[in-house]
């Protein structure tokens, strides 16, 4: 039953930082192509100005709470990942320092090189943290004793020996990019006006069309790769809801934005990466980590969770301090909320 | 180079590199709260403006902390994965209380500071920067209290597995090392900010910045600076520091011999100022030494014993004992320094002197970067003191370290690290440096002052 509790709840805290970090990853695409002078820029890059950072804070409190609630997960899957992840750390600080050095700096010529590293850096987090997301759909060559270690690439087959980037977890990566890149599309229709406005609502259409194939290729290639992915639907029929959640917030989304309702249009495609998410945790529950070296290997939920009294002192503390988070969270949004207007807030 | 190696200096040198960032975001933290209690209080636009500039130094100093941060959340996991998988259920709670608690509070109250001064109402914007200061000092305990369970793990049962869990909440954040740990540590962070802010004060007067639109930003910097510095300075050595040496000295015996170079088991052991520690032949060379002192600031007596690294097995002497030495005494050294300074700064405060008595305003602005040194030395005294263990007693540093990352990946990431840090650290220096010279003012008034020059 904890088990089942944690996993859920940790699950929730990675949807927590996709639907959040998501949008500005996003952004930080969509202003590369998106914006056509310096005060659009300002105008996109302020709307995620003051919540970037604490966006990010949703991953670090999910790597915690999966640190103490499956330690051995948490030890398998960093240290395997290990390249990797490390290349998602320097994205990541490229990215907040390229931000920031922007807003206090203006050096001209430079600012074109720093939006640059701003813009690759999110694009590639995208595309990484999809990749991710299919290796562990995937599957990894673990070892008896629960460790693996993983190069960047093999021969680019998702066989027995893969490596982190192979054809299927490729896909993952542009399902992830074209996802967020929508995500922030949605995000801007909120936030700014005018042409730019206009400009990331045309937008929406293209990339919604692309998602729906991708989102396609990628539910067939899972299958393909993995067909044990379906198991736990076809044991409990009702949770074919979830993939039929995914067509509907496509739908919803697409009716909200033609019709000009971006907050809604916006939280439909917040559904979308929940969904997605949520099936894809529910295809491989309750393993956590599938081995490609044989299923006495995988990590499972029994094997990976942590002590009884560990659990119960986290459930504690862990509901009291995520409800005062998500009052933070409610606050910042409704004291930013409406249109970034570029003179009324000071920095 | 073992793999080994190649691990404990990832983690030492990123998160050295990390922490010189959040001791100035903790001590600076406190300060803004002052400058803005002051301009609550008295309606001075001036003291507004200080906190304003300091808001702004604040916010570049705490993004480079947060992106130098991430990685040491995930490198528990990368580069300690044995270490991360036996002592996870323990270790992993203050880690992710740290982000439940204070990350949010504080990266959702620092983007109102920032971004919300011209909506908020006056009394608002002082509670925003009341919130950022209890985030980032909330987000210290956290983090020590991690640190101190590796130091003097309490309040934990062994599983048939292997791993730890965790037996008690309170006792688990209420760990006496902690505490005494907390306190010392915070106020190291408050002497770093209060010698930037002191320091910033003493560059405008050399420079004579501000004379002209009668705001004298200066005289604001320094009294603030000088008179937190001076409470710091004292505090620092005493209680905390005082307290924490005797709870080293009872939990650590070997730790503290090899900081005090004491190779000898001594009864009226004497306490050495300067020398180098020899291990081959275990003396100090070159010492200068004050008797009894060490016995005394131990147990509280002149006679008492203390023991001597001959009185441990070798393979349980900390590694690097000379690195080990001399971190500890650069840190005291510089803190004995410290007080002397600002003695001397607060009576020139309270004299009215201190404002135009250029040597001490350039003594000031020089020793700026110190008390980074001393923090640095400090922790390198704790976690070198702590070796060979890992967690103190229960698990060496040798069995902790991920094993299936190789000592070549484990260079290369490294040596990306040095490399993206070698550039960060640039980066940081040429904004905060741009950020002071150009100075509280609005802008009229600074490009005024500047052409007057
Ligand atoms: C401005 C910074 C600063 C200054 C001037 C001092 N310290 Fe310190 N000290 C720290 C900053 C620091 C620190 C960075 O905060 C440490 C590292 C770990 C910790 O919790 O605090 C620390 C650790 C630390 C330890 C623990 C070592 C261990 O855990 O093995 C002791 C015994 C002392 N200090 C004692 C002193 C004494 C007696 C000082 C004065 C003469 C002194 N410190 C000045
Ligand atoms: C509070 C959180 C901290 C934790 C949990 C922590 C934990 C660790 C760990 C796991 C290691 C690697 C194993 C080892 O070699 O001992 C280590 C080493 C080290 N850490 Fe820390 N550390 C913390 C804070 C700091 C800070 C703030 C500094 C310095 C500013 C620091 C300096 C070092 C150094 C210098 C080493 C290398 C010691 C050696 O290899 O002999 N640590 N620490
Ligand atoms: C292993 C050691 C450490 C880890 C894992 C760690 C982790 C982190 C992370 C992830 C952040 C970014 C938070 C954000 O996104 O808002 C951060 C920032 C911060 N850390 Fe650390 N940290 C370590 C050492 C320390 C130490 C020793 C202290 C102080 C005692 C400290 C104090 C802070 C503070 C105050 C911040 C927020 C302000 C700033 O970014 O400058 N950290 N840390």
């Amino acid at each position: 039953m904890m088990g089942f509790i944690w996993f859920w709840l940790v699950a929730v805290m990675i949807v927590g930082y996709v639907v959040l970090d998501g949008f500005d990853l996003g952004v930080g695409v969509l202003h590369l192509f998106l914006v056509r002078n310096e005060a659009e820029r300002q105008t996109a890059l302020r709307s995620i100005g003051p919540v970037w950072d604490g966006n990010e804070v949703w991953l670090l409190a999910g790597g915690g709470t999966l640190y103490f609630a499956f330690p051995l997960l948490y030890a398998s899957a960093f240290s395997g990942f290990y390249l990797p992840l490390m290349i998602v750390l320097w994205l990541l600080v490229l990215r907040g320092v390229s931000l920031e050095l922007r807003n206090h700096l203006d050096l001209g010529v430079w600012r074109a090189l720093l939006d640059g590293v701003f813009g690759l850096a999110s694009a590639l987090l995208a595309i990484f943290f999809g990749a991710a997301l299919a290796n562990v759909l995937r599957g990894v060559p673990l070892q008896a004793d629960g460790y693996f270690f993983l190069p960047l690439w093999t021969n680019w087959q998702p066989g027995a020996n893969p490596g982190i980037l192979d054809w299927y977890t490729v896909i993952g990566g542009l399902v992830a990019l074209v996802a967020l890149t929508l995500h922030g599309a949605l995000w801007l229709t909120i936030k700014v006006s005018g042409e730019l406005e206009q400009r990331a609502r045309r937008l929406v259409t293209p990339l919604w069309m692309a998602l729906i194939a991708l989102t396609l290729v990628s539910l067939v290639a899972t299958i393909a790769v993995r067909p044990a992915s379906l198991d736990n639907y076809f044991r409990y029929p009702v949770t074919f809801l979830v993939p039929a959640g995914v067509v509907a917030a496509l739908a919803a989304l697409w009716f909200w934005n033609r019709n000009a309702q971006p907050v809604k249009a916006f939280l439909a495609s917040c559904f979308y990466l929940f969904f997605m998410l949520a099936g894809a945790c529910w295809g491989v529950y309750p393993t956590l980590l599938p081995a490609t070296t044989g299923a006495q290997n995988d990590i499972t939920l029994s094997r990976a969770i942590s002590g009884p009294h560990t659990l119960s002192v986290g459930l504690a503390w862990w509901t009291f301090g995520m409800a005062l988070a998500v009052a933070y969270v409610v606050f910042v949004y409704s004291r930013f909320k409406g249109k970034v207007d570029l003179d009324a807030h000071g920095h | 180079m073992t793999a080994e190696l190649i691990h404990r200096l990832h983690f030492a040198f990123t998160v050295t590199f990390h922490y010189l960032f959040p001791q100035l975001t903790m001590g600076l933290a406190l300060l803004i709260v002052v400058l803005k209690t002051v301009a609550l209080k008295t309606g001075s636009e001036q003291w507004d403006r200080a906190a304003r500039f300091w808001g702004r130094i604040f916010g570049i100093n705490f993004v480079f902390g947060v992106v130098t941060g991430i990685p040491m959340e995930f490198e528990f996991g990368t580069n300690w994965a044995r270490f991360s998988r036996l002592s996870g259920g323990v270790i992993g709670q203050p880690l992710a209380m740290e982000g439940v608690f204070s990350f949010f509070l504080e990266s959702a109250f620092l983007g109102l500071f920032l971004y919300g001064e011209k909506f908020l109402s006056r009394r608002m914007h002082w509670f925003s920067s009341v919130m950022v200061w209890l985030g980032s000092w909330i987000s210290g305990f956290f983090i020590i209290v991690t640190d101190a369970w590796m130091q003097h793990p309490v309040a934990y049962a062994h599983l048939p597995n292997g791993q730890y869990e965790v037996l008690s909440f309170w006792q688990l954040l209420l760990n006496p090392w902690g505490l005494l740990q907390y306190a010392h540590n915070m106020t190291g962070a408050v002497v770093t900010g209060s010698f930037v802010m002191a320091a910033t004060g003493a560059f405008y007067l050399l420079e004579g910045r501000f004379r002209q639109c009668n705001c004298e930003y200066g005289h604001i910097f320094l009294k603030v600076g000088v008179i937190a510095g001076l409470i710091s300075t004292i505090l620092i050595i005493f209680p905390t520091g005082d307290l924490h040496g005797k709870y080293v000295a009872r939990n650590q015996p070997a730790a503290i011999a090899a900081m005090e170079g004491l190779f000898k088991t001594e009864s009226g052991a004497g306490i050495v100022l300067v020398g180098q520690p020899n291990e081959e032949t275990g003396q100090i060379d070159n010492p200068i030494v004050v008797n009894n002192v060490l016995s005394f600031l131990i147990y509280g007596t002149t006679k008492a014993e203390v023991k001597g690294l001959d009185q441990f097995p070798r393979d349980q002497w900390p590694t690097t004992l000379p690195l080990l030495y001399y971190a500890y005494h650069i840190m005291a050294g510089l803190g004995t320094y410290f007080v002397v300074l600002m003695l001397a700064a607060a009576f020139l405060l309270w004299r009215n002197r201190l404002y135009d008595t250029r040597w001490i305003l350039w003594l000031l602005l020089i020793s700026f970067p110190l008390p980074y040194i001393a923090n640095t030395a400090g922790w390198m005294t704790a976690e070198i003191g702590r070796q060979p263990w890992l967690i103190y007693g229960l698990l060496r540093t040798s069995e902790g370290f991920s094993d299936t990352v190789s000592a070549g990946n484990g260079l290369f990431t490294l040596l990306g690290f040095m490399g993206l840090y070698a550039l960060l650290g640039l980066l940081f220096t040429v904004l905060v440096y741009r950020e002071i010279s150009h100075g509280p003012a609005p802008e009229a008034l600074a490009a005024q002052a500047v052409a007057a020059e």
